[in-house]
């Protein structure tokens, strides 16, 4: 009976939570440990439906049994199954550990406030992954982009402020270019559902509103995951934001939104049309290289760590882009691991900064100077997630890596190789200046001693840290789904 | 049949006019209100979508067989409780940008944030 209902009860659960997160403002502590037992009430529920859907079934729920295409349709498989996995596994591990951090960032009166703004932001990007309906996706992308506004806003600096009106404003644009699509396309079609759209897509082949509906759509959904040069607002953002919600929303917020890129241009447009027709990978391999090697060597010059780390975001999103852009299925595969190695490995590096903010507050690299001997556990972490980030061999970094290598190969296009190496040794360079600030310097004589991280916060910093290494050493199991999806996505179509 | 697509050319106009409002204005109130247009453009193309010429209300009634679509209406519905929650959360972060820096023109926010960078 509730085995049937999972798919609703992955969104449901969470949306319903953060209202009684609201009511219990005056206990923030418990607030914290509603949020992370429904994270991981998430994280069941979609083991639960990867159990399901592994051999390469899907699951189709029609919410209040109103059958699609009339209906809402909730369908399941293994692309989005792999993006509901490690957006509930992310959360999870993240609200967690979040308490001690938010604690001394936040004033108490807003605690409860945050992990309110933090479960609608589970519960929208949930939504987003898993709907299969057009219009379904943009209400769920508004409330996930609304409450990371508000996330963004809490912030201690006042910057925090502006950077969150700057991603308001240019997040609402592409929430409306998303929207101005779907209008178009529901005008052609009479549907939302994006089975059903896909379907009678295909005889519209050549018609001169598809193609303007497919502009608004790769441009709107292009703002949300940061496409170069539309990723402007993603830095401050990031740099200003709490640790944690940096932490959770740079692991999964533009993960969702290249998934929501391959569903539209797989499913609800279909490979042929985006391809062979609208010729996107001409758009993607050119915009994903500059992303990758301007915004790498950008992130050389921060000396924030955190804005270090969001500029590497927008170079791994080139990556990502890159791999779409290969049209191929090794390419998808490598963007698809990506998707979920990148979140692992900001995840951890991102929870690290955390911890050294909790005891230095300002993440600057001259102030973080000698201090590897006094959080010997936290820079040992954030060691693990920059070796990842680099791709070194044994970690997840260095699969995704692999495969878009190969895909590159498989094409004969040798400059891209020669791109992802060159960005990879630019990593090595911008990790390793925190890296020699913190091991290799001495701790300044003015600077006060710092004691170790919190045990909470370090040991989920670690968790995603060995995630890393385990995925690096096992990744079977994430390729055979990524690989599952991608030829699932690709169906017969042949470039 | 010019004069049928009277409707789109009013989006155009207001999307245009809202859009430019969003880049070219440097006052963050005046801002949101181009943000505004702009989606207020989108809303009356979903509305023009959903009217069919001759079509009747969409209530069931003896005597009528043409309804208009009510679907993009209803869509529309929810996407104007979305901009609403948008503007006041735009609105709210005015204010408070306001607080923090005295003033909601984006040079002078500019100019004290460059500032605050260099001193670090």
């Amino acid at each position: 009976m509730t085995i049937g209902h999972l798919p609703a009860l992955q969104v449901v659960i969470p949306l319903l939570a953060a209202p009684v997160c609201f009511l219990l403002g005056r206990w923030p502590r418990l607030a914290w440990l509603l949020a992370s037992a429904v994270a991981w009430t998430t994280l069941v529920i979609a083991i639960g439906l990867w159990l399901q859907v592994r051999e390469g079934g899907t699951i189709s729920y029609a919410f209040g049994g109103w059958a699609p295409p009339w209906g809402i349709e909730y369908a399941v498989d293994r692309l989005n199954v792999l993006v509901l996995l490690i957006v509930s596994g992310i959360a999870a591990v993240i609200f967690s550990g979040s308490w001690e951090s938010v604690r001394q960032e936040i004033p108490e009166s807003r605690q409860a406030l945050l992990f309110t703004n933090l479960l609608l932001c589970l519960a929208g990007l949930l939504g987003i992954t898993i709907t299969g309906d057009a219009f379904n996706l943009f209400v769920l992308l508004e409330i996930s982009s609304l409450s990371t506004y508000a996330l963004i806003s809490l912030g201690r600096d006042r910057r925090a402020l502006t950077a969150s009106f700057q991603y308001l404003i240019m997040g609402t644009i592409g929430a409306t270019f998303i929207l101005i699509g779907v209008g178009i396309l529901y005008m052609l079609t009479g549907t939302l559902n994006m089975a059903d759209l896909a379907h009678r897509l295909g005889g519209l082949q050549g018609s001169r509103a598809m193609h303007t509906a497919y502009g608004f759509l790769v441009i709107g959904i292009g703002l949300k995951l940061a496409m170069f040069p539309l990723h402007l607002w993603l830095p401050n953002a990031y740099a200003y934001a709490p640790s944690v919600v940096s932490a959770f929303i740079a692991a999964t917020a533009t993960k969702v939104a290249v998934y929501v890129m391959v569903r539209y241009l797989y499913t609800v447009f279909g490979p042929e049309f985006a391809f062979s027709a609208m010729y996107v990978q001409w758009l993607f391999i050119p915009v994903g290289i500059i992303a990758v090697l301007f915004t790498s060597i950008v992130a050389l010059f921060q000396h924030d760590i955190k804005r270090m780390l969001a500029y590497s975001s927008v170079a791994q999103i080139g990556y990502m882009l890159v791999g779409i852009g290969l049209v191929n299925v090794t390419g998808l595969t490598g963007a698809l691991l990506h998707v979920f190695n990148h979140a692992l490995m900001k995840g951890a590096l991102f929870l690290a900064l955390a911890a050294i903010c909790f005891r230095i507050g300002n993440p600057r690299i001259e102030n973080i100077r000698g201090i590897a001997r006094q959080m010997p556990w936290t820079m040992a972490a954030f060691v693990g997630g920059g070796l990842s980030l680099i791709g070194v061999p044994l970690t997840a970094g260095f699969i995704s890596k692999w495969y878009l290598i190969l895909a590159a190969v498989e094409r004969g296009w040798w400059p891209v190789v020669a791109v992802v190496v060159i960005a990879s040794l630019i990593a090595v360079i911008y990790v390793w200046r925190v890296v020699e600030a913190a091991y290799l310097h001495p701790r300044p004589e003015d600077a006060e001693t710092v004691a170790e991280a919190p045990p909470a916060l370090l040991a989920v910093t670690w968790a995603l840290v060995l995630a890393n290494v385990w995925f690096g050493v096992n990744p079977g199991l994430v390729t055979s789904l990524a690989s599952g999806a991608a030829e699932a996505l690709f169906g017969g179509y042949l470039p | 049949m010019g004069f049928s697509l009277f409707n789109y050319w009013v989006v155009i106009l207001l999307m245009m006019a809202g859009f430019y409002t969003v880049i070219a204005s440097g006052n963050l109130v005046k801002k949101i209100v181009g943000l505004n247009i702009f989606q207020t453009s989108v809303f009356i193309m979903y509305i023009s979508i959903g009217k069919v010429f001759g079509g009747s209300v969409p209530i069931l009634a003896a005597n009528t067989d043409l309804y208009s679509n009510p679907l993009p209406h209803v869509l529309i519905l929810t996407a104007i409780v979305v901009g609403v929650a948008t503007t006041s959360l735009a609105l709210s972060l005015a204010i408070r940008i306001r607080e923090a820096y005295g003033t909601v023109e984006e040079n002078d926010i500019l100019e004290i944030s460059r500032r605050e960078d260099d001193e670090e």
